[in-house]
């Protein structure tokens, strides 16, 4: 009988694989380098094990495509309050990876309770990665009028221009205080736990293996517990000083970085502390009536759309991703950056008798199974699905490493490639290209207001433009 | 691929739809003929409209359908209603307000997400709304109209009960709460939480032999009302003002000659409701709920603008509906079979089943596979004499006819008209 089990990237792999270790699985492999997200274990060799993003956890141990998982509590939390019924047995509280999901506020506009938010009769903005989470907060403090906005990260960056409150993911209350944020109130403790599918639980044999970590705990490794919070240390920072002639601009963070430092350079446009050492997500640009915040490409076409930003550079996907839900926003390319080429691409395993959509599409009609469509650009996706008639499909959707999903947990990926060599080392194809995708610069159609702004939103264009052209 | 359904929906199949009808037609025309107008609002609305204090609690609004629109960039989301007294009372405030008083009612479908399987996701209520006036014969007149419709449905044994949505919270005010806390009891309560005021009693042992009376007694009669007030006069004078409201309205009730039985722990689905509470049931089935919601309408952005209503549910009401009383309101139904389908013998049979429709039967042409079983006559033309015989399809007995006029005799006239 075999048993599958999901295992975390990211912050809980270390010692995620500290305790396996222990417990004598003999995974090969399993540390910040792998090359392949498929192990195999020494010990129990029925067992297959893929490592995911953690978020991806519950979903695929919810949807019965892993018996067992290992993730945070926040992401279980995150899945099942919103499907109050979805699949998932929680064994274990495996004791690492701890820390709190906070309500926090900027440090220059507090909210002191959550009862002062209760009576606000102005919209409550509050960005989060925690977006149901977010949600029932909202309605179960019954505020009168809120929006969430769904974020892939950066939430310390939002209020409170961008956001009244950021919900997020902490070590402790401490932390929330370094990132230039008061905590407004704490809704959960995290951390590591085992989770099981319900059906799994109930009908498997996965005792061996449970008990094999359960014999483990509590873990030997040294919790750095900080004690309460103590007063604001760390940056903070000023709020923005900008009225309706100032030009707001989000820079990406992440990878993209070094490029748009480059660009921004060539374009001679000084930026000061960007990228950051110190996780500095405000830095001051040389130009005058210009103030800026470092934020994830992924999520600037909706606050460009939303009146957050005027300008961004972010990657024309990301965008392309904004207008297949919302085909009327606001959120508009000015200007093509010419940088990180990459190709939007419908990619397939090799084992499956298809090489173009169109024999894809004829067998998706004879199957009687649900086509499992997975992909980071989940509107891209829904999309493509749709406007070629693939039938009865579902979009799962997932927060890095797709080439793994296929074949055994999708059938269908839309991913980006720059080579196609990734694509080719998991023994998968590529059966049709979406679109080219490069970096861009993208502005919202109705920002400019006053003639002041739109007079220094075109010079930035300009100089951009220039540095475009000479490179 | 299967077709199927989605889950947690119905079809209301034809025989239903004949029922459902039924049961608006009997509605709507009640509605009619006590100056009530008719209103549909849209399907969907934005979410924020239900989720002020006081309007839905939040164990309603976790199961509510709400989505961002294809413009939705703002993160506002729009909701597929689930619930229709706010819609009417958001119309209000948009187009009427200056008229003060509005009697209005609707037939629309609701959405709430449903898991047990015993209820649909989707609802369907014939409403009422009284707006903009606050007597206790608003509420009345509302009881009354609730009443008569299920007399007209042809229900039997409807039983009326009564609580009050003011009397609860003044109980919860006693319990020395915070407003928060009693906010949240009172959330409970309506989601259909009985216990919690056990919890409660539970929590404050010198309480507990003082407000249990009001808790768990059910009464009826305006006389056990004046015993609570007699009881609470001295202790919790609080009460007063909504006991008296409460008295006042069974005394009406008593003097036009109603039945009712007071409970004043229930109120389940009653999220906005300030004054009176009524439910109807037959046997268990609740069929009906309604009651007095003043703040709703200032809650949601309005004036300070009183209001009543009640609801009928549909989906409850389509099983209880008895044959005869539906068989009464629908017309017979008469097959009509031409010997041959010359253009003459069509158009014979064309002509004469208009003429027949025209008095009010539903007729229809044999097009081959209508069991003559399911209607009530059928009608054989030829172009030989006899033109026309008459089949009673119950007692099977055939009788002639030579004319059109001829034929409506031997009918008996049991159309519609």
């Amino acid at each position: 009988m075999t048993v599958k089990i999901a295992l975390p990237k990211g912050r809980l792999l270390e010692t995620t694989s500290a305790l396996l270790q222990a417990a004598d699985w003999g995974l090969e492999d399993y540390d910040e380098s792998m090359r392949n997200y498929r192990l195999q274990s020494r010990r129990f060799t029925d067992l297959q094990a893929k490592v995911f993003n953690e978020r991806d956890i519950p979903v695929q141990v919810a949807i019965g495509n892993y018996d067992l998982g290992i993730c945070g509590l926040d992401w279980v939390e995150e899945l099942s309050i919103k499907f109050t019924s979805a699949a998932l047995v929680r064994l274990r509280d495996l004791g690492y990876g701890e820390g709190i999901l906070c309500l926090a506020a900027s440090r220059s506009q507090p909210v002191l309770n959550l009862e002062e938010l209760r009576v606000e009769p102005d919209l409550i903005r509050i960005a989060s990665e925690y977006p149901n989470l977010a949600e029932h907060l909202a309605l179960s403090q019954r505020l009168r009028r809120f929006s969430i906005f769904p974020l892939w990260g950066a939430a310390e960056a939002y209020p409170p221009e961008s956001a009244t409150l950021a919900l997020l993911s902490c070590r402790t209350e401490q932390d929330v205080l370094d990132r230039g944020l008061v905590p407004v109130n704490v809704i959960q403790n995290n951390s590591a736990l085992l989770i099981a599918n319900r059906s799994s639980w109930e009908q498997k044999n996965l005792s061996e293996i449970v008990e094999s970590i359960d014999r483990q705990l509590p873990l030997s490794v040294t919790n750095r517990k900080e004690t309460a919070a103590k007063k604001p240390a760390g940056m903070g920072y000023e709020p923005w000083q900008a009225d309706e002639d100032t030009v707001r601009i989000a820079l990406p963070d992440g990878h993209q970085q070094a490029p748009t430092a480059k660009l921004l350079g060539n374009a001679g446009i000084r930026v000061e502390d960007y990228p950051s050492e110190n996780g500095n997500r405000r830095p001051a640009a040389d130009i005058e009536g210009v103030v800026i915040k470092v934020i994830r490409p992924q999520d600037m076409p909706l606050q460009v759309a939303n009146g957050n930003f005027d300008l961004a550079i972010t990657g024309r996907d990301w965008l392309t991703d904004h207008l297949a839900v919302f085909p009327s926003s606001p959120a508009t390319e000015l200007l093509d950056l010419k940088s990180s080429k990459v190709k939007i691409v419908a990619v397939v395993s090799n084992e499956v008798p298809a090489d173009d959509i169109f024999s894809l599409r004829q067998l998706v009609t004879r199957q009687n199974t649900p086509f499992r469509v997975a992909s980071e650009y989940v509107n891209i996706a829904d999309k493509y699905a749709r406007d070629n008639h693939l039938g009865m499909y579902k979009v799962v959707p997932t927060w890095g490493a797709t080439e793994a999903f296929l074949p055994e947990d999708a059938d269908l990926l839309i991913e980006n490639t720059e080579t196609g060599r990734t694509i080719a080392r998991h023994n998968l194809k590529i059966i049709d290209t979406l679109f080219k995708s490069t970096g861009c610069l993208i502005g919202n159609k109705d920002a400019a207001t006053s003639p002041l702004k739109k007079e220094r939103i075109r010079l930035i264009v300009e100089k951009l433009e220039a540095a475009v052209g000479r490179e | 691929m299967r077709v199927q359904r989605c889950k947690g929906t119905r079809d209301i199949s034809p025989e239903e739809m004949n029922r459902f009808r039924f049961i608006e037609g009997v509605f709507r025309e009640c509605c009619l003929k006590g100056g009530y107008r008719e209103i549909r609002t849209p399907t969907l609305e934005y979410l924020h409209l239900f989720t002020s204090t006081g309007t839905l609690t939040p164990g309603t609004l976790g199961k509510v359908y709400s989505f961002l629109d294809w413009d939705g960039w703002s993160g506002e989301r729009v909701v597929l209603r689930p619930d229709a007294t706010i819609p009417v009372a958001r119309s209000y405030i948009e187009t009427m307000q200056d008229q003060g008083l509005a009697k209005l009612f609707y037939v629309a479908n609701t959405f709430i997400f449903e898991e047990t399987g015993k209820e649909n996701r989707e609802r369907w209520d014939c409403g009422a709304e009284l707006i903009g006036a606050s007597s206790t014969t608003a509420d009345m007149e509302l009881i009354i109209l609730a009443l008569e419709i299920l007399k007209k449905l042809g229900l039997a044994k409807v039983e009326l009960r009564l609580s009050h949505a003011g009397l609860i919270r003044a109980l919860l005010a006693e319990f020395g709460l915070t407003p928060q806390e009693q906010a949240d009891v009172f959330d409970q309560i309506m989601d259909g939480d009985r216990t919690a005021f056990t919890r409660l009693k539970a929590k404050s042992p010198e309480l507990r032999d003082t407000l249990s009376p009001l808790l768990d007694l059910k009464g009826q009669s305006a006389g056990f009302l004046r015993n609570l007030k007699a009881l609470f006069r001295r202790d919790l004078p609080e009460f007063e003002p909504a006991l008296d409201n409460f008295i006042d309205i069974v005394d009406l009730l008593e003097a036009l000659g109603y039945s009712y039985q007071i409970d004043i722990a229930s109120g389940r689905g009653f999220e906005y409701y300030t004054g009176v509470i009524f439910q109807l049931y037959t046997g268990n089935t609740r069929v009906a709920r309604g009651g007095r919601y003043d703040a709703l309408i200032p809650l949601i952005g309005g004036q300070d603008v009183p209001a009543s209503g009640f609801a009928l549910y549909v989906d409850r009401l389509i099983g209880l509906i008895r044959p005869e009383v539906l068989n009464e309101h629908i017309p017979e139904r008469i097959l009509v079979r031409t010997s041959g389908d010359t253009p003459d013998m069509v158009r014979e049979g064309f002509l004469v089943a208009t003429r027949l429709r025209d008095a009010g039967y539903a007729v229809e042409t044999d097009l081959g596979g209508q069991p003559s079983t399911d209607v009530r006559w059928t009608l054989e033309l030829s172009k030989e004499k006899p033109r026309f015989v008459v089949t009673d399809t119950t007692t099977k007995k055939k009788s002639e006819a030579q004319t059109a006029e001829e034929v409506l005799g031997l009918l008996g006239g049991k159309g519609d008209s």
